[in-house]
């Protein structure tokens, strides 16, 4: 296949950034679009240019690091997959792609490709995880049961990656997908109850500091998320928030 | 210098109890005294960064990554052992660390696999209190399932993402001590040398990956949970990112590196594909335990298969060889992966491979559709002869316990495993070799700790699988918040640790020589170019099967291939920038030194045992022959150069385990 790649180049943080075109050929459908990248930066390198930079790291879905809106949309046009399982076969010869960093407020450029996903993390820091001493004395495995589908939706909540495709996708550049994913899954464990309420407060309140927009409710965030998060995950913060304030 | 594992006295059950009673402690006002550096924040590295910060010791993280989230634990698929003996299959702490020793066909130190299996117990509770959703069943209770080399259930698992699920929790942990001010996090940063002061390891010179900035940290000890070597290889299921580089640093500074040949390679990988491959992908061990694995019969199918011109579906069940079924009937699919790995190569290389370039196996799920079809048909009251009915049954069964490996497959072959067999062949995968540390999870050098899959200590020459992620979290968890208060207890006095000295300001020297020596080579070559030439020796010659030929050639042409490197590489870019090029030069360039040594050890054990199969020493049925003179760890002090190293031995006693040919047949 041949293809015409518009791709954004950003030297740094502090340098305006704008979209240049290259020329590829000889690319396989069996190759991962990561891999394709690498074709062209090999290809770069040899010229003496300096190669474009994007994450990457496991190449197998799972580590969340690799991004990219292309063609507009985060992780390109198939469903259900992250940047490094989507393939080449998803294209035609003559294709032209763009390719962009993820945009958002919060997740300003580092260079090209890349962007500062650090916010996540934050909102993680303020209240998502049990407050459980890291001794080994808890009590047995199994002394709670947990209902099977209790377990399963929290698992389903568990799985997301972070890897922001749903920031990404959004109007609005709202976090909510993210942060319900990480409120839901504790919610719905009895490990996690005790602190629920205090949980929910402090996580939306750091995702609001942080820049994140609001939900409107349009749903791209689950459409575009890899792994398949659903919405409900954010009824069931709402439902979390909401009883948490009255509380509160 | 002799090597002292420092195992305590007495007997096997009792030696972690006896030995945590009598070491030293710390006392809580004075662990804010002190200052502890962590480098790599996986399972290892995650779970030591928390404890550490929970006992109240002053922690510094650092992870290459953007977040301690992405570090290549996320990535295990299929689960963790624990010997919880909640399925009354008769598994126990013994049982456990009796298959872990023999898996790692007695090249493993009995102490330390028996605390292992001794603490596994505590992980699965300790993840379980954190969040960790683990697998279910209806009574709400925990569920586990079985992996290879073992014939209990005594694997703990979240979906396939067991790894990620274990890594989120850790991440957790972490977070909570961030927040608390407890933990300070250094993302993007890489260690690229360690700092010995009056032969302690005071602490290490990181480069901001972003800035490019050269930092001095200081602390009173250094942990490194760096993780494994395999991508020496270039191909390889590692992520992209990982590297020897901590390790190796800390070697060249006088740690002794153990076993370096000691390379577990997955039976069960993703073929590869073709030359523009950048890594090869995992499918989980679990699969083994409903697939099965087969080849045809007659090398006429064999070849027609290759050709597209027969669809594994056309071969009848009489005409299908179920290879390991049929020399393993004990273990049968579940045989250890250097015996499942070592049987398919055994096949492709006799003509029997079914993808194009001759190098896969099938591994199929159609009997175990029909299998669960049925068993769901009769909990149900359907009709059990009803093929289709029967066949989606079973389809949703397979779903609900592999679908997301199934549906990764898919994504990257481009073909449904539901309906055709998956094709597989093993991979480069996990490094049993590492740092050398003593029980305490110390290396030679004094205050350097290693943990996780960075150090040799428990999987001997094989690692049975979902015993990695045990091995870290035990690590991090449970083993070293212990040990490491022995040694700091000496350092209550001590104060901050300066790094304004002669020892840092050599150590900083040292690496930007090595940064600016790379950035103005302006040769001709990329990073990758060397990089993948050295896997390719290192695939070829000192891959799955060895001999002291090749070994011998690999070990010329790696010295060769590095002299080049360093005359002819090309970095892109400036040094005080993010600049990923200059990164991957650093790792590559310590690879091209530790290729070697890897090499001249697999030259130097004269046997065959675990990961390392030597083709001169091999039984006549083609198993693995093992030499009691070479029961010992080997452990390499670099002298300069890595064809100069100077062998220590360290002799495995089994006192509690009798040392027999391992056999599952």
């Amino acid at each position: 296949m041949k293809l015409l790649l518009k791709i954004w180049r950003q030297p740094n943080a502090a340098t305006k950034g704008k979209l240049i075109g290259y020329t590829l050929s000889d690319v396989s459908p069996d190759m991962s679009f990561l891999e394709m990248l690498d074709v062209l930066n090999q290809q770069l390198i040899d010229k003496n240019e300096e190669p474009v930079v994007f994450d990457h790291d496991c190449r197998e879905g799972i580590c969340g690091a690799c991004s990219l809106q292309i063609n507009g949309r985060p992780h390109g046009p198939d469903f259900g997959v992250t940047t490094c399982q989507l393939h080449m076969r998803k294209f035609k010869d003559g294709d032209t792609i763009v390719i962009e960093p993820f945009r958002a407020k919060a997740f300003p450029v580092i260079k090209d490709l890349i962007v500062d996903r650090s916010a996540f993390d934050r909102i993680q820091q303020a209240g998502g995880y049990i407050s459980v001493n890291t001794s080994g004395n808890t009590q047995d495995a199994n002394a709670i049961p947990v209902n099977k589908h209790d377990a399963d939706d929290a698992f389903d909540a568990a799985t997301c990656i972070g890897c922001g495709a749903c920031v990404a996708a959004c109007k609005n550049a709202s976090a909510m997908l993210f942060t319900s994913a990480k409120v839901s899954q504790f919610a719905l464990l009895p490990q996690g109850k005790i602190e629920a309420t205090r949980r929910v407060l402090n996580m939306v309140q750091q995702m609001d500091d942080e820049g994140f927009g609001n939900c409107t409710n349009t749903g791209a965030c689950e459409v575009e998320c890899p792994k398949g998060i659903s919405l409900e995950n954010i009824a069931r913060m709402n439902r979390e928030y909401l009883s948490a304030s009255v509380e509160g | 210098m002799a090597l002292d594992s420092k195992i305590p006295a007495g007997p096997l059950e009792d030696k972690w109890t006896n030995h945590k009673n009598k070491i030293n402690l710390v006392n809580p006002a004075n662990k804010r005294l002190i200052d502890v550096i962590v480098v790599g924040t996986g399972l290892a590295g995650g779970s030591a960064a928390a404890t550490l910060a929970e006992l109240g010791y002053n922690v510094k993280a650092f992870c290459f990554q953007d977040s301690p989230r992405r570090a290549h634990s996320i990535a295990a698929q299929g689960g963790i052992n624990a010997a919880k003996n909640y399925q009354g299959d008769g598994d126990s702490v013994y049982r456990l660390f009796y298959d872990t020793v023999k898996g790692g066909d007695y090249r493993s130190r009995e102490a330390n696999v028996y605390r292992l299996a001794e603490v596994s117990a505590n992980i699965i509770d300790q993840c379980v209190a954190q969040g960790v959703p683990f697998a279910r069943d209806y009574g709400g209770l925990l569920d586990n399932r079985s992996f290879g080399g073992v014939l209990v259930s005594r694997t703990f698992y979240a979906k396939g993402q067991t790894g990620q699920q274990l890594l989120l929790g850790c991440y957790s942990a972490m977070n909570r001590q961030i927040a608390r001010g407890k933990i300070t996090m250094y993302n993007r940063h890489e260690m690229l040398d360690v700092v010995i002061v009056d032969g302690k390891a005071r602490g290490i010179i990181a480069r901001d990956l972003v800035t490019g900035k050269i930092e001095r940290h200081s602390a009173h000890a250094v942990v490194l949970g760096t993780g494994g070597y395999g991508n020496v290889f270039y191909l390889s299921t590692n992520a992209m990112g990982s590297n020897v580089t901590a390790a190796w640093k800390a070697h060249k500074r006088g740690a002794f590196f153990a076993n370096p040949c000691y390379t577990q390679i997955h039976p069960t990988c993703i073929p590869v594909s073709g030359d523009h491959q950048s890594k090869l992908t995992l499918m989980s061990e679990s699969l083994r335990n409903d697939g099965r694995i087969w080849v045809p019969k007659n090398m006429d199918d064999a070849e027609a298969v290759r050709k597209g011109k027969l669809k594994p579906t056309d071969i009848p069940e009489e005409n299908r060889d179920y290879y390991l079924e049929r020399r393993y009937p004990a273990f049968g699919n579940l045989v250890p992966r250097d015996v499942a790995s070592r049987a398919a190569k055994e096949r492709c290389d006799a003509g029997y491979g079914v993808n194009a370039t001759g190098e896969a196996v099938f591994l199929d799920f159609a009997a175990a559709i029909q299998r669960y079809g049925k068993e769901q048909a009769h909990i149900k009251g359907l009709d059990e002869n009803d093929r289709s009915l029967v066949t989606k049954l079973g389809k949703d069964v397979i779903k609900a316990k592999y679908g997301n490996l199934f549906q990764m497959y898919e994504k990257i072959v481009d073909q449904n495993p539901y309906e055709t067999p998956m094709m597989i062949y093993p991979a480069v995968h996990y490094t049993m070799g590492g740092l050398w540390v003593d029980y305490n999870l110390m290396t030679n050098v004094k205050g350097l700790y290693c943990i996780g899959e960075a150090n040799f200590s428990d999987h001997g020459a094989n690692r049975l699988g979902a015993s990695a992620l045990m091995q870290g979290l035990a690590d991090g968890y449970f083993v070293l918040p212990y040990t490491i208060g022995d040694y700091l207890s000496n350092d209550i006095r001590t104060g901050k640790i300066p790094t304004d000295n002669p020892e840092f300001d050599a150590a900083e020297k040292q690496v930007t020589d090595l940064l600016e020596k790379l950035i103005n080579n302006k040769g001709k070559n990329s990073v990758d170019h060397y990089h993948k030439k050295l896997g390719k020796i290192m695939w070829d010659k000192v891959g799955m099967a060895r001999n002291a030929e090749g070994l011998k050639e690999a070990i010329k042409e790696i010295k060769a291939l590095r002299e080049e490197f360093w005359n002819d590489v090309y970095i892109p870019g400036g040094e005080n920038e993010y600049n990923e090029e200059l990164a991957k030069a650093t790792r590559v360039a310590d690879f091209l030194e530790l290729g070697e040594l890897f090499a001249k050890d697999a030259l130097h054990r004269e046997e065959s045992c675990g990961g390392h199969f030597r083709e001169e020493y091999q039984t006549p049925e083609g198993e693995a022959l093992r030499r009691p003179e070479f029961q010992y760890v080997a452990a390499w002090e670099y002298t300069g150069d890595p064809s100069e190293e100077i062998l220590h031995k360290e002799d495995l006693e089994y006192k509690n385990i009798e040392v027999k040919e391992r056999s599952y047949k």
